[in-house]
């Protein structure tokens, strides 16, 4: 998974029966500081994720359709789950 | 899954039965804020987008799986039309 910050959303009407009802969010994936890291995309909120939350990310299409009753969901990434916080060793 | 605007389609008469019927687009990846990234690819298009078209397409396995008939030999496919990108939080 990756760790990813929620900046936005995008809306479509015409789309995949499975993303029927689904909020697509737009996310920044973050490096360890949780700083910007790489270019945004586009990921499946499952856990009513907001702009600015930092969220985990899944990024591979089995995972993915774990959250959807339908084997052949053409979805790839998906968010499940808002970080309250990254705690480390040493810190 | 990653953002494209449809630049063109392609017409190819001779090519793999499976793929006959599938429309192809050219499409040039970009990013939320309608910034080039990354190389122009040829998307299977299920839903009847056109030139301008802003789309979100997944690729690998996933973009055949776009398709009705999920065996077509294809690895980037368009599952949403957007109608708009809101970017909040910067």
């Amino acid at each position: 998974m990756k760790l990813a910050k929620v900046i936005g959303n995008v809306q479509s009407t015409i789309k995949h029966p499975v993303y029927e009802g689904r909020k697509i969010m737009i996310v920044q994936p973050l490096d360890e500081n949780l700083e910007p890291d790489g270019e945004t995309f586009l990921s499946v909120d499952f856990v009513q994720a907001g702009p600015g939350d930092t969220v985990l990310v899944a990024v591979e299409g089995n995972a993915a359709r774990q959250h959807f009753d339908d084997q052949t969901a053409p979805v790839h990434s998906v968010i499940e789950g808002i970080v309250d916080r990254v705690e480390r060793g040493n810190e | 899954m990653r953002l494209a605007r449809i630049t063109g389609r392609v017409v190819a008469t001779i090519k793999h039965e499976a793929l006959t019927g599938v429309k192809l687009l050219i499409a040039q990846p970009v990013d939320h804020d309608g910034k080039a990234k990354g190389k122009q690819l040829v998307l299977a298009d299920p839903l009847q987008s056109g030139e301008g078209d802003l789309v979100a397409y997944v690729t690998g396995r996933e973009g055949a799986l776009a398709l009705d008939t999920s065996f077509t030999p294809v690895d980037a496919g368009v599952v949403a039309i957007i109608d708009s990108v809101n970017v909040e939080n910067k």
